[in-house]
């Protein structure tokens, strides 16, 4: 297959390439996203084990 | 074998296997997947009816595929954990939700675009499509169950019980194209006996069947670790996984 075929698709181009474009934003997406929820609850988690151990030192011993 | 199932109940064991396999499935996944688009685009031939309309198969099965496969996975944790009562099930059924659904939206989207070349429309009430489009509600409602609770822990069981309920429309998004009338396909790769694609074509499908399964491994594992950091915020061990 030439380059300007291999681009074009067989005609078909508008509908093939969109598809594969888009099956890659989704993989992309769901990379990004579980990423993100993780380090959001790392985050969560680390606040709340600091925000207990502030409560325990205030406390009179 | 039962003390490694065991296991899999323990979160801090759950989160250390989660955090030491993503990468490799990661990898994995990349590899097969790439070979898998090169191959399919550049190297298999152009179907002798559809022409090379017929390659967005390599991302429209797949992503089929895998929205009947993470919604069965969910439904099964989802019954693990109501029936045994093991959070590690409803936080894999937490992880699940978002995953499949995003594949089952690529699988609508990505019909649809296969569909208007070849039926001459983006959408029709097919039943395939139908049940299709079923399953992505399915998944909204799960997620928006589980968070429409205060209590973690009701949202939990209500969306595993829909999952459970919901899962009668896997087989019925299989057999559609059998049962009735439809303007989808049959089945290419998993016919019984021999399947209706030549090996040229066959193999860059199978890889990307393969390469999504790890894709979804290794997001699965990620999700998974940020939903145990989530429910298991007060106990102890979570200091060092936190610090690490």
């Amino acid at each position: 297959m030439s380059g300007g075929g291999f681009w074009a698709m067989g005609g078909y181009a508008r509908y093939v390439w969109p598809c594969f474009a888009l099956a890659f934003l989704v993989l992309a997406w769901n990379l990004w996203a579980a990423r993100q929820y993780h380090a959001a609850a790392r985050l969560r988690a680390s606040r709340a084990l600091a925000m207990a151990a502030s409560e325990k030192a205030d406390q009179p011993s | 074998m039962w003390t490694w199932f065991y296991k899999l109940a323990s979160p801090p064991y759950v989160y250390a296997v989660a955090a030491a396999l993503a990468p490799w499935f990661l990898g994995l996944a990349a590899l097969t997947i790439g070979y898998g688009v090169i191959d399919g685009l550049v190297f298999a031939p152009p179907d002798y009816q559809q022409g090379d309309a017929f390659r967005i198969i390599y991302v429209h099965a797949p992503g089929a595929w895998m929205s009947t496969f993470v919604y069965t996975m969910m439904a099964v944790a989802g019954a693990i954990g109501l029936i045994w009562r093991i959070k590690m099930g409803h936080a894999v059924a937490a992880a699940c939700a978002p995953i499949g659904a995003s594949f089952t939206v690529l699988a609508l989207a990505t019909g649809s675009l296969w569909g208007k070349p070849m039926w001459g429309t983006y959408w029709a009430w097919d039943p395939r499509l139908t049940s299709e489009l079923i399953l992505l509600f399915l998944y909204f409602g799960a997620m928006s169950l589980r968070s429409a609770f205060e209590d973690a822990a009701q949202g939990d069981r209500a969306a595993a019980l829909l999952a459970v309920v919901g899962v009668v429309n896997v087989p019925i998004i299989h057999y559609s194209v059998v049962w009735w009338n439809s303007l989808h396909q049959g089945a290419t790769v998993a016919k019984l006996g021999k399947p209706s694609m030549d090996a040229s074509m066959l193999w860059p499908l199978l890889s990307m069947f393969l390469g999504f399964m790890l894709f979804f491994a290794a997001v699965l594992c990620t999700r998974l670790r940020g939903e145990i950091l989530n429910r298991e915020r007060q106990a102890s061990w979570v200091r060092g996984a936190v610090n690490s």
